[in-house]
Formats: C-alpha cells, sequence, structure tokens
C-alpha cells in the first residue's frame, strides 16, 4: 500500500457529507453543557450576575444559538474539517505568496492550555502580567534584528492591518510636519493588492507602477510619478513572482529625494531572514507577518499579526500602547502624544506572538537564516522540475535565479490543449494536494499559478508535487475533457464562477442567509 | 438547447500575408489571389470549432453552406443545421449580412464569426447590438475590440457563456480603417459602432482575489474625474464607453461614437466636428478626456480625429486627462498606449509616463508612444 513508489502518486478520496448548517441541527431545549448552578454565598454576593447591567443591554429573548449536544457538534465539525485540505493534511506547497510552512505543536499546545496565557485578562495590571510583556518586549528586539528598523508594534490583527497601519503613520508624519500637499502613495502591481488598498483607505491616491519587460517595477515610471505631492512608496521584494529588485535602493534613494517615506511590505520575508535587512535597502517602515514568516499559522482569517516596524523618526506616531522595559519591569506606555491611537483593541493577538518568540527561540539567528536558505534552494529545485513540464511558461527575468516563490504561468498549456489553470487547479485536488494559489487580480501573467516550497518541505514532498503537476499536463496533451471534468474525487465539485461572484448568493451569518432567502 | 449562430468569412486575412493590407474589395482580392495568398479564415474557424465539440450535445449550431460555416463545422466533428446557401468561391459581404440577419431571425443566443474588421462592420450593419456576438480573429485588420485573443479562447468562451458561465456582455468597439488611404500610407480609422461581446475569462480574476468588477472600477473613475472638475473650463469628452460612464453620471446627453463638450456640468455641443470643436475651444481654458480606443490602445489618432493636433495643442498636453480600467490596460501590455495624432511632432511631444486613471484616486503609470 501506499504512494506509488514509481509515479509518486496518490490514490487519494475525499469524505463528502451532506452535513447540515450547524442551525438546522437545532433541537429546542437539547444541550452541549449543563452549566453548574452558582452556589448559595456567590448568588448572594453578585444576584444573579446580569442585573447589574442597565436595561437596555439587558436581552429581552434568548439568543438564537444552536440547540446541539457536544457528541454531534463534535461530528459536525470533523465531518467539515475532512471536507477540507490544509497544511496538516497535503503538502501545502500551493499558496504561494502565503508561506505556509510547519506551525510546530508545541507552540499552539502552550498557547492554549498554558494558564499564564489563557487565564490573562489584558485589563489586569500590567505588574501582573509580566512574562507576557516580556515576550512582546523579546520579540520586538529580535525583530529589530531582523530588520534593522528601531520599533515594532503588535497591534495589527493582520498583514494588510499593518500596512494601513504604515500608510496611517506616514499620513501622520507628514500632517506632523505640516506638509498636507503629499497626497499621493505609489506602489507597483505585483506588490500585494492591499499596499494600493490600504492606502487608499486612509485617504492616499494611488498610483501603481506595471512590470516592465524583465519583470521589475518600471523605475522611469516611478520616477515620473514622484513628486512633491509623493507621500510614500509602498512596495514589496521579492515581489509575487518571485524576483527581487537588484536596484531596489535606486528605488528608494528617488523616492528619498523628494521627500517621501519609504514602507517595506515583508509580510512574506522567507527569502532574507538573516540575509537582507529593511534598514540596510533604506526603508523607512516595514511589517512582517507573524503567521507567515515566523511559522504561527494563519487562523484562516483568524488570529493573526501583522508585526509594523519602524525607524526612530517614526516611532511618535507608533500605536499605544506601547510595551516598555525600564531595567527592572515591563510597562504598557500610552503617553505618545503624537500616535495614531490604537488600531485594535488592546495589545494584539498575543498567542501569534508567543508562537513567534517560541519559534525564534528554537531556531536561533543561525536557524533564521538557514530557513532562508533552505526555502530558496527548495524554490529553485523545485522550478527547475516544473520548467520542463510541458506547457508551462515562466514569465521575465529568464535564467535569472528566483527566491522563495515563482510565479508560473499554464499559458502554454492553454494554447495547446484548452486546460488552463482553474482546470488545472481543480484536478489537483484529485491527488490529494491543496488547491494551489493563482494570482491577484489582475491576472498580468495569465493562466498564472504560484506556488511557494518553503523550507519545511523536503525532496521528497517537492518531487511528490512535481509529479503530481506533470501527471496533470500529460492528461491534458492526452485527454483534455477529462481534467475539465475534475474534480472526481473530492468534497465539492465545480462551483460556477458567478454563483461564487455574486453578493447575493454569498451569507456569512444564519440571520443574513435567512434574510435573503425570505424565509423570515 | 442552446443555440449557436456561425459565421465565417472565408476570405478574411488573404491580404494580409502577402502585405496588401486587407482583403475588402473584390479587386483587392483577386489580386492577394494572384499573389498566391491562402484562406486563412477557415483554418482558424475549425480551431475555434474544435473547442466546441465536447459541448455539442447541448448545443445547436447554426449556419450558412460550404465554406462559409458547413464546410468548418463538419471538419471540426460538428452537425451543423445549414439556413442558408452561397455560391461556393464567390462569397461577399452581402451574404454575411444575410446570414446574420438570418440568424437573428432564428434567435441565436450567441453569433461567433471569424473575420477581420471588415467582417465586424458587416455584422453591425446588419444586426446592430441586438444579439450577443464573439469575433474568431482572422482578419489582417484587427482593430476591433470584438474578438478573442485567439481562435481557441474563442471557441471556450462561446461554450462558457452559451452554459451560462460567463454571464456577463460588455460593449466592445468595431473600428475599421480605411484600406485604400492605410495602402497609402495614411491611417484613417473609424469607430462604427458598438456590438455586444461576452466578457471572456482570460483576464477575469480568479474566485480568491475578491476583486471589484469593472464596471465598479469605471464608476469609480468616473466619480473621481467629475469630483475634480474645474469651474469654467470646457471639458471635451472623447467617444467610448468608458469616457460615457462620466457623461452617464452627470446624467448629459452623450454621442458614444462623437466628441461631447461640456462646461460646469452642462453640455455646450454633442457630437462635434473638428472645425466646431476649435471654434467653441476658443481661448477657453480646456481639458480633453480620452480612453484606450480599439484593441490596440490608441488614445488619439483612431476613431477619435475631431481631437486633432491644432486642439490638442491648444489645450496643453497637461490638460489631457486619459481614463481606462486596469483590465484594459494589463490586457495591453507590455506594449504602449499609442498617439497617431497625424502630426509626428505632436506625437513625440505627448509620448512618455501618463497617469491613466483607472478608479477612484487610483492610477496607474503607463507608457505613450508613437
Amino acid at each position: 500500500m501506499g504512494r506509488d513508489p514509481q509515479t509518486l502518486l496518490r490514490k487519494f478520496h475525499q469524505a463528502r457529507w451532506d452535513e447540515p448548517i450547524i442551525f438546522e441541527l437545532s433541537v429546542p431545549g437539547e444541550r452541549g453543557i449543563l452549566v453548574p448552578q452558582a452556589e448559595p454565598e456567590v448568588v448572594q454576593e453578585v444576584g444573579n450576575g446580569v442585573g447589574v447591567l442597565p436595561g437596555f443591554l439587558q436581552r429581552k429573548k434568548a439568543p438564537a444559538l444552536p440547540e446541539v449536544n457536544q457528541m454531534r457538534v463534535n461530528r459536525h465539525y470533523y465531518h467539515l474539517s475532512q471536507e477540507t485540505l490544509g497544511t496538516d493534511v497535503t503538502i501545502d506547497i500551493s499558496q504561494g505568496t502565503c508561506t505556509m510552512k510547519y506551525s510546530p505543536k508545541v507552540q499552539e499546545h502552550i498557547a492554549s492550555r498554558h494558564p499564564g496565557i489563557t487565564e490573562v485578562h489584558p485589563l489586569q495590571d500590567p505588574c501582573t502580567m509580566q512574562g507576557i510583556l516580556e515576550i512582546y518586549y523579546k520579540v520586538e528586539q529580535f525583530l529589530k534584528e531582523v530588520s534593522g528598523l528601531d520599533y515594532f508594534t503588535f497591534q495589527p490583527g493582520g498583514g494588510a492591518h499593518a500596512v494601513f497601519t504604515n500608510a496611517s503613520i506616514i499620513r501622520a508624519y507628514h500632517e506632523a510636519r505640516g506638509d498636507r500637499k503629499r497626497t499621493e502613495i505609489i506602489t507597483t502591481m505585483f506588490s500585494h493588492p492591499c499596499d494600493a488598498a490600504t492606502p487608499n483607505t486612509v485617504g492616499f491616491k494611488v498610483i501603481t507602477l506595471m512590470p516592465d519587460e524583465s519583470g521589475y517595477p518600471d523605475l522611469e515610471a516611478m520616477k515620473a510619478a514622484l513628486s512633491e505631492r509623493t507621500a510614500g512608496i509602498m512596495i514589496t521584494n521579492p515581489e509575487d513572482t518571485g524576483i527581487y529588485n537588484p536596484r531596489i535602493e535606486e528605488y528608494v534613494r528617488a523616492a528619498h529625494a523628494v521627500g517621501a517615506i519609504c514602507s517595506y511590505d515583508q509580510a512574506n520575508a522567507n527569502a532574507v531572514l538573516g540575509i537582507a535587512r529593511a534598514r540596510e535597502a533604506g526603508f523607512d517602515l516595514c511589517h512582517f507577518n507573524l503567521h507567515k514568516t515566523f511559522s504561527a499559522p494563519h487562523g484562516s482569517m483568524g488570529p493573526a499579526t501583522g508585526a509594523t516596524g519602524v525607524k526612530e523618526f517614526l516611532a511618535p506616531y507608533l500605536p499605544v500602547p506601547r510595551v516598555e522595559y525600564d531595567g527592572q519591569k515591563y510597562h504598557l506606555n500610552h503617553n505618545y502624544p503624537e500616535s495614531i491611537g490604537k488600531v485594535r483593541s488592546f495589545f494584539g493577538n498575543f498567542n501569534v506572538v508567543l508562537k513567534t518568540y517560541m519559534w525564534i527561540m528554537q531556531h536561533g539567528a543561525a536557524g533564521l537564516k538557514e530557513a532562508a536558505i533552505c526555502s530558496v534552494l527548495n524554490n529553485n529545485y523545485m522550478q527547475k522540475k516544473i520548467a520542463q513540464i510541458p506547457g508551462v511558461v515562466i514569465r521575465y527575468a529568464e535564467g535569472k535565479r528566483r527566491l522563495e516563490q515563482v510565479r508560473y504561468s499554464w499559458e502554454k498549456l492553454y494554447e495547446d490543449t484548452g486546460c488552463g489553470t482553474d482546470d488545472v487547479n481543480r484536478r489537483l485536488v484529485d491527488f490529494g494536494i491543496e488547491h494551489y494559489w493563482t494570482s491577484h487580480h489582475p491576472w498580468v501573467v495569465p493562466e498564472p499559478f504560484t506556488l511557494e516550497p518553503c523550507e519545511s518541505y523536503n525532496k521528497d514532498d517537492i518531487d511528490e508535487y512535481v509529479a503530481v503537476l506533470k501527471e496533470i499536463s500529460r492528461e491534458a496533451y492526452e485527454d483534455p475533457e477529462f481534467v475539465k471534468g475534475a474534480p472526481y474525487n473530492a468534497a465539492s465539485h465545480k462551483p460556477l464562477h458567478p454563483a461564487i461572484d455574486d453578493p447575493e448568493l454569498i451569507f456569512v451569518s444564519w440571520r443574513q442567509y435567512q434574510k435573503k432567502k425570505g424565509s423570515k | 438547447m442552446k443555440k449557436l449562430g456561425l459565421i465565417v468569412n472565408p476570405v478574411a486575412g488573404m491580404g494580409g500575408r502577402v502585405g496588401l493590407k486587407g482583403s475588402d474589395g473584390i479587386e483587392i482580392l483577386e489580386k492577394a489571389r494572384q499573389m498566391g495568398a491562402q484562406p486563412e479564415s477557415p483554418r482558424r474557424a475549425v480551431e475555434a470549432l474544435k473547442a466546441i465539440t465536447s459541448a455539442v450535445k447541448d448545443i445547436e449550431i447554426l449556419t450558412y453552406s460550404h465554406e462559409m460555416g458547413e464546410d468548418e463545422a463538419r471538419e471540426a466533428g460538428l452537425n451543423p443545421k445549414v439556413i442558408g446557401t452561397i455560391e461556393s468561391g464567390a462569397t461577399t459581404p452581402e451574404d454575411t449580412i444575410r446570414a446574420a440577419r438570418d440568424m437573428k431571425e432564428q434567435k441565436v443566443d450567441l453569433l461567433l464569426f471569424a473575420g477581420g474588421d471588415g467582417t465586424a462592420r458587416n455584422i453591425y450593419a446588419a444586426i446592430g447590438p441586438s444579439i450577443p456576438v464573439l469575433g474568431i480573429p482572422a482578419g489582417v485588420k484587427i482593430h476591433s475590440a470584438v474578438y478573442a485573443i485567439n481562435p481557441r479562447s474563442a471557441g471556450e468562451a462561446a461554450v462558457l457563456y452559451l452554459q451560462g458561465q460567463a454571464v456577463n456582455i460588455r460593449e466592445a468597439e468595431v473600428m475599421d480603417i480605411d484600406e485604400e488611404a492605410f495602402r497609402a500610407g495614411r491611417v484613417s480609422a473609424k469607430l462604427y459602432g458598438y456590438l455586444r461581446v461576452p466578457e471572456l475569462k482570460k483576464f477575469v480574476q480568479s474566485v480568491k482575489s475578491g476583486a471589484r468588477s469593472e464596471k465598479a472600477e469605471l464608476e469609480g473613475m468616473a466619480a473621481y474625474v467629475i469630483a475634480n472638475m474645474e469651474p469654467n473650463v470646457l471639458y471635451i469628452i472623447g467617444p467610448g464607453t468608458t469616457t460615457r460612464s462620466i457623461m452617464e453620471q452627470l446624467d448629459l446627453p452623450n454621442t458614444l461614437l462623437g466628441v461631447d463638450v461640456i462646461l460646469n456640468r452642462q453640455v455646450v455641443a454633442n457630437d462635434v466636428g473638428e472645425e466646431e470643436l476649435y471654434r467653441i475651444l476658443g481661448n477657453h481654458p480646456a481639458k480633453i478626456v480620452v480612453t484606450a480606443i480599439g484593441g490596440q490602445g490608441h488614445v488619439f489618432g483612431r476613431g477619435n480625429q475631431q481631437i486633432s493636433p491644432r486642439v490638442i495643442g491648444k489645450v496643453g498636453k497637461d490638460n489631457i486627462i486619459v481614463v481606462a480600467s486596469k483590465d484594459k490596460l494589463v490586457a495591453l501590455q507590455p506594449s504602449p498606449l499609442l498617439v497617431d495624432t497625424g502630426d509626428p511632432e505632436l506625437d513625440r511631444e505627448l509620448s512618455g509616463y501618463v497617469r491613466v486613471i483607472t478608479g477612484w484616486e487610483d492610477m496607474v503609470m503607463y507608457r505613450i508612444s508613437s
């Protein structure tokens, strides 16, 4: 049994459950937990517990929560989990740009079980949570070393949130100097779209640079765009293509020459840990996604952390409170009058910072560098193998090595067989591989797919992944209709695009579902 | 069962390989044949039709006889219903027009046609934007934006549309160049109208990216242009659906194919000619709003020749506002936007980087070249 040793292909079949929505499982009166009655002494002291709330905060009716017993709840979520694929189940090289590295289980164990973490409330007196503040402080020292910048905040709850924070800091900096003409931010087509979207939300006009023939952001275009109206540049390097821009200093220098601030989107810094730093490239701000490069799980849009770092001159604008250490005790300092204020309640998602602390402590400085080297090595090995698969095209930077990821293209496969990237993507699941990431919008590279075999995967994992792509390419050339009919062994089949894109057909809550369906 | 109309202009593209810059007119066609030109169009039509073979059980194909569709369909392994006949070896534009009208009458769900700009014009003349159409690129001149990128993607898109997977319809330009003038070295392009075309999958975002639709982008772009309009400045609004969205948001009457002039959000004149535009302009401060017209990305010199070199000269380079959707620019890259005003010196002056407005407070730096 086991994987075919010759082809490296698996015989996979996913579970498919006709599982209802949990609200539909509700049986009035059924309970998962019988909450113990309060002891008489407690009742005497606090009454019924909610009586102290003002009347307008008290519910007149009980909330319409599903009433389901524990065992059924457990089965429900196991069914759903069997219908998904993720890093713990599959070789998750698929999610290029996302750095789906292994998150050691011991980290989750401590974050979710250690009473020093789970039983602490953020409004406690800081002198009673010195350990937590120490971890914040130490991770800040680590990231200062990794980036070369001077101060960090861990308040933002995700990568785009950190970029929003950076844009807010840029605005605050210019405003503090009375410079109100600076209304423009420059970004690039292959930077993450949040580098355009978040400054726009902050109130900036956004100017995007197209790639030039070599795939680098067009430097001449940037020079033409720069002026006394430029507030800042917000860019990635390496970009989504995996191409590192060796002339990044020139871009930064040109921006500084007109008085603009340079912000480095390092959401995915996996290729440059211990190799290259934001400071040496001349950047004034940067951010890291602790849930990518530093191993914490992404949490399905759940608890994540975008760590924003700044140079000294931008420190007054960082969110408050800031964690500080006076040599004996750790403090929360709110006293920064020029701060942009809070970007999130309390001081961010501590469990992510904790996992980052553990991951860095397990690796040490040399280990971080080794992780970067392995991730680039893995990617170069994989690129070489994928380049030989019929139908694959790799745009830009011919003959040059990429860093940690590559944006590939099935352009030729599509022309030759009619099978495009969406078709291949659907077929992947039949081999037990998670859907891959195509590209952000718009598709500058046609029929794109973006892969990132970070340091967690070994040669065997990569070989299996490549074997699957090669097999699908072979199938497409021999029997394109078969590929177009995929998936055959997955939990869900071919959802039509309009159904997914139509806001009328998207329900984010049970109440909304009932409302839109007109049942209530 | 969905109905697909099929029209192949079997002589489209013949002039191209022998350097005749087009195949319109019997004499040119004869000349092309004498120079050894081979029909390109049927081969490309077959290539597109092969993409349909797999879905054929749900699609009925209606076409004309012989090389105008029947032969190609059969070669691709399809079994079409022939609803009209032609004289083989002597097709004319009138055959295309007749066939298009018949297919409209038969209520086809989509009309797939192979040809070039001349064919698109014939289809437009016959049925206008009444039913959705899609072009298989087979002609010498492809300035019109009604064509898929290549024959196969035309077939793919047709299937997707008929299966209800590509439900968005966009308006696409029908343009043509005066071939005689073109052969004499002059370019005289005209915007003839708009046909309704299914949105192609090629550059539509995937499920996960959650991008805004092109329509929302255009609305943002129009709102941004309007919000920045200065009082007492003439705005010369060029042709096209992109610029039309500005007029529509202002709730003003407008000409899709012509040039309109507004002042303080009111119409000064609709569909002006060059002389009239120059006269209205006088010494008034003015701005020009244009978009990339046609498949090759011309901002001046194709379909908007009313905005002549002397008009542009008077308005000034700094007062030109270029608007376009990001999708349009991405489809164009790495080719630059083009200017061909007829005045080489002005073209050179207009060349360089421009901020193309792509949405609300959203721009792309793009290169203009002559």
